[in-house]
């Protein structure tokens, strides 16, 4: 902790702890698509996943434990990484306080210039994410699960097939693909990945690893509008 | 060739400031730029006018005195020079150009063009030296260092410290300066023993005069004068995991 501490303490040190946070998330992020992918399927499958990351642990632990932990780890990383953003955001406007008259972006890539907006939009849309998919609060036609086993397939399928949700939906991962596509560069960079021998890599690494969770995500609304997931 | 200029004049520090629009006339398309500055300066004091402020010395592109933003770039529009490198002939004849003072609140205001860079040099004071013994030099090669190291550090000694970096820097960080002294010094042996405390002490500064956080844009070696790459500031970062993990488990 005292080594969190002294890294929390100089502007660079809290860079590393975003990129260390957002790492955890980007982590989460391949495994939930993993588990959407589970969708195309059938109903039976995704159902049976969704039940699975209920009771996972047991019987060594009680049901929802292990789930909660791992949702513990999740919300502490993400209030990290949103809290420090915004610090470091402040430290940045004070230090440009006077503006120029005129400014060309020498900056590589738009991406990199979107970062701070597009995460307080991936923001908006975790909320109303969570309230529409796990709570329901937000949903329709949500079915909460209960003895006889989870809904998911069926509240995937009806919470997706309105059109203005998915566009927000496919709005909300674009914003998620242009934040990893600055950010897994970034967070290699940050973590001082610069090796002569690889470093060229980076950005391949970055540009195809934002366009595969783009598709992997994407694919599900898109799937529920054609008509494929129903 | 015949110009418009919108120049950022500002009476002193404490002066709100304004642009005010001037015309050079007749410029030789082989004068510098600030060969140009010169002429619409000695127009104004033949008009009994206040001259325009701005910072130069070397006029050679090594001294780093120069800065100014030209058109929103740092030292104008043509890349790895110093606004004394920047010849007039890559303008046309007519154009309009905004002339404006690095805006970094690290960096205030003194007069019209000129910005006080002392930040960079506390930052310096804090870290960006060795400590050794001097008096006569060396025998050469007494100490060895890698061609490939001994290549970087120089390619990070560059540095002139013209502020450009923190000039383009959206945040109006100064980590490519920090960084380039870090790796300069931190890449050969003499600079070993203050390694960790170095670019920790030199970090802090750098956050304590203001400057923002830098957030991997790459306009600052964009901007650079001297092409010094980002390279540095992950070496700087790689450097300062190491001293905060060191440091703090003692």
């Amino acid at each position: 902790m005292r080594r969190v501490v002294a890294l929390y303490r100089s502007s660079v040190g809290k860079k590393v702890l975003m990129a260390v946070t957002g790492f955890v998330w980007f982590g989460f992020l391949l495994a939930h698509m993993a588990g959407n992918l589970g969708a195309f399927l059938g109903q039976e499958h995704f159902d049976a996943y969704a039940e699975h990351l209920r009771v996972v642990g047991e019987p060594m632990l009680p049901e929802y434990s292990a789930l909660w932990a791992f949702r513990a780890v999740l919300i502490a990383t993400f209030i990290a990484h949103v809290v420090l953003a915004w610090q470091t955001s402040r430290q940045s406007h004070q230090a440009r306080a006077v503006g120029y008259r005129k400014q060309e972006n020498l900056s590589f890539s738009p991406a990199s210039r979107f970062m701070r907006w597009g995460g307080v939009l991936i923001l908006v849309f975790l909320v109303y994410h969570i309230l529409h998919m796990t709570t329901g609060t937000l949903h329709p036609d949500f079915i909460a699960a209960d003895a006889s086993g989870h809904n998911a397939y069926h509240n995937l399928v009806t919470g997706l097939s309105n059109p203005l949700v998915a566009a927000f939906y496919v709005l909300a991962l674009t914003a998620v693909a242009a934040h990893l596509f600055h950010g897994v560069w970034s967070l290699m960079q940050t973590l001082g990945a610069a090796h002569p021998k690889y470093k060229h890599l980076r950005r391949p690494v970055a540009t195809i690893v934002a366009a595969l969770v783009f598709l992997g995500f994407v694919s599900v609304p898109v799937s529920v509008l054609a008509g494929i997931l129903r | 060739m015949n110009l418009t200029l919108h120049i950022w004049r500002q009476d002193g520090p404490r002066d709100g400031g304004a642009f005010q629009t001037y015309q050079a006339k007749d410029i030789s398309e082989h004068a510098s730029f600030l060969e140009m500055l010169d002429v619409v300066n000695e127009e104004l004091i033949k008009a009994g006018q206040e001259p325009i402020a701005f910072e130069h010395d070397c006029r050679e592109g090594i001294c780093g005195s120069c800065g100014m933003m030209i058109n929103g770039v740092p030292h104008g529009p043509r890349g790895m020079i110093a606004t004394c490198q920047l010849h007039m002939r890559i303008f046309n004849d007519g154009d309009e150009i905004w002339i404006e003072p690095w805006r970094a609140t690290a960096f205030p205001v003194i007069r019209d063009l000129v910005v006080d860079r002392g930040a960079f040099d506390r930052i310096i004071d804090a870290g960006g030296y060795i400590s050794v013994r001097t008096g006569s030099a060396p025998d050469a090669n007494a100490t060895p260092v890698h061609k490939h190291d001994a290549d970087r550090a120089m390619d990070a000694a560059t540095c002139i410290g013209c502020g450009a970096c923190v000039a383009a820097c959206p945040n109006a960080s100064a980590m490519l300066f920090t960084a380039a002294k870090v790796t300069h010094l931190g890449l050969l042996p003499q600079g070993q023993t203050e390694r960790y405390a170095r670019v920790v002490d030199m970090v802090h500064q750098h956050d304590a005069e203001g400057f923002g956080n830098c957030t991997n844009h790459g306009a600052c070696q964009e901007a650079c004068p001297k092409g010094i790459s980002i390279d540095t500031i992950a070496r700087l970062n790689r450097d300062l995991m190491v001293a905060s993990w060191a440091a703090a488990g003692e």
